[in-house]
């Protein structure tokens, strides 16, 4: 399709053409019939768009839109607090008893290697964890999706 | 308002009443932006906002010089791509609603069938890839200008008219029966 052409028309369809614009389209127009035709059909398909229009939502949305945009904030903060907050308590009370338990000479050391292990294994998982949430915090997760 | 302060450590309270000021400007081309993307109310309302949280965690890299929508649209966006991509497609899209003078008609029958043709529009919408949705959303039921929707997506004014003009027809394609 001819560019010229076609930013006229789109021109045309917003109302924007100089008189020196609307006699150039009027030209093209009549000098092919695919112009007429792709005109034809834009026309229509405009026609079939303007009368519809997105669903309003209720008035009352408007209303309470900044208190609820508020409260997602204010939650997010303390999600985040939480989070941090129970991610220091697991890490302290791991600790607390791995040296409790090796103190303990009693335990088997079998016992003792096999839970060490395990505590070790969820403390690298918590910090996993932690690391991850806290690049996607820093950073934009959504770059993949970008034109 | 209820609440003048907004609990940040980062944003002073200028920061915080100016991105106030942001939201209830920018709220409703927020949520009907959304809708256009994702075709549900519900959606739409969760992720205009979730996108106002994300758009409040990065002000401090906003640019004051430069258009908050267009700043915000971006986040917008991707978020609303990244629900589509991830959401299982069973969502009832409704969006759509003819003009009130259309709506009306006196015989039941054309009633009826003006409904249908909003059905209609609204399956070959979403038959459309979300870029060409994007840009028949913002043109024909947003009315933005050429010149903000270049803006808005970062290519040209002669891209936009293209590109409007292909998704055009490739409604068109979809609407044969509607068009005739």
């Amino acid at each position: 399709m001819n560019e010229k052409f076609l930013h006229l028309m789109e021109k045309l369809f917003d109302d924007e053409l100089t008189l020196e614009q609307k006699q150039e389209f009027n030209e093209l127009l009549n000098s092919n019939e695919l112009y007429k035709k792709e005109f034809e059909e834009q026309k229509r398909i405009k026609e079939v768009l303007n009368n519809m229009k997105l669903k309003n939502p209720s008035a009352e949305l408007w209303d309470v839109y900044w208190e609820k945009t508020y409260n997602k904030i204010e939650r997010g903060i303390g999600w985040l607090a939480v989070f941090i907050g129970t991610l220091i308590l697991l890490g302290y009370a791991s600790i607390e008893f791995v040296s409790q338990l090796y103190s303990d000479e009693s335990i088997p050391f079998l016992i003792k290697f096999g839970t060490v292990s395990l505590v070790f294994g969820f403390l690298v998982i918590l910090f996993s964890v932690f690391r991850e949430r806290l690049f996607t915090f820093k950073t934009d997760k959504y770059k993949e999706t970008q034109r | 308002m209820r609440k003048n302060k907004l609990f940040s450590p980062k944003l002073t309270k200028k920061e915080m009443n100016e991105f106030e000021i942001h939201v209830k400007h920018n709220m409703k081309r927020a949520y009907f932006t959304a809708l256009g993307f994702v075709g549900s109310h519900d959606s739409a309302v969760d992720l205009s906002q979730e996108a106002f949280v994300r758009a409040y965690k990065n002000y401090k890299k906003f640019d004051n010089s430069k258009k908050f929508f267009t700043w915000y649209y971006k986040i917008l966006k991707n978020l609303c791509l990244n629900f589509i991509r991830d959401s299982k497609k069973t969502e009832k899209k409704e969006f759509l609603l003819p003009v009130d003078d259309f709506l009306s008609p006196e015989n039941p029958e054309i009633g009826y069938e003006r409904k249908e043709i909003q059905k209609e529009v609204q399956e070959a919408l979403f038959k459309l890839s979300d870029e060409d949705r994007e840009i028949i959303i913002l043109k024909e039921f947003q009315e933005i200008s050429y010149k903000e929707i270049a803006n808005l997506l970062e290519i040209p004014i002669g891209t936009v008219m293209s590109k409007l003009f292909y998704a055009r027809k490739k409604l068109a394609k979809s609407l044969q029966g509607v068009l005739r």
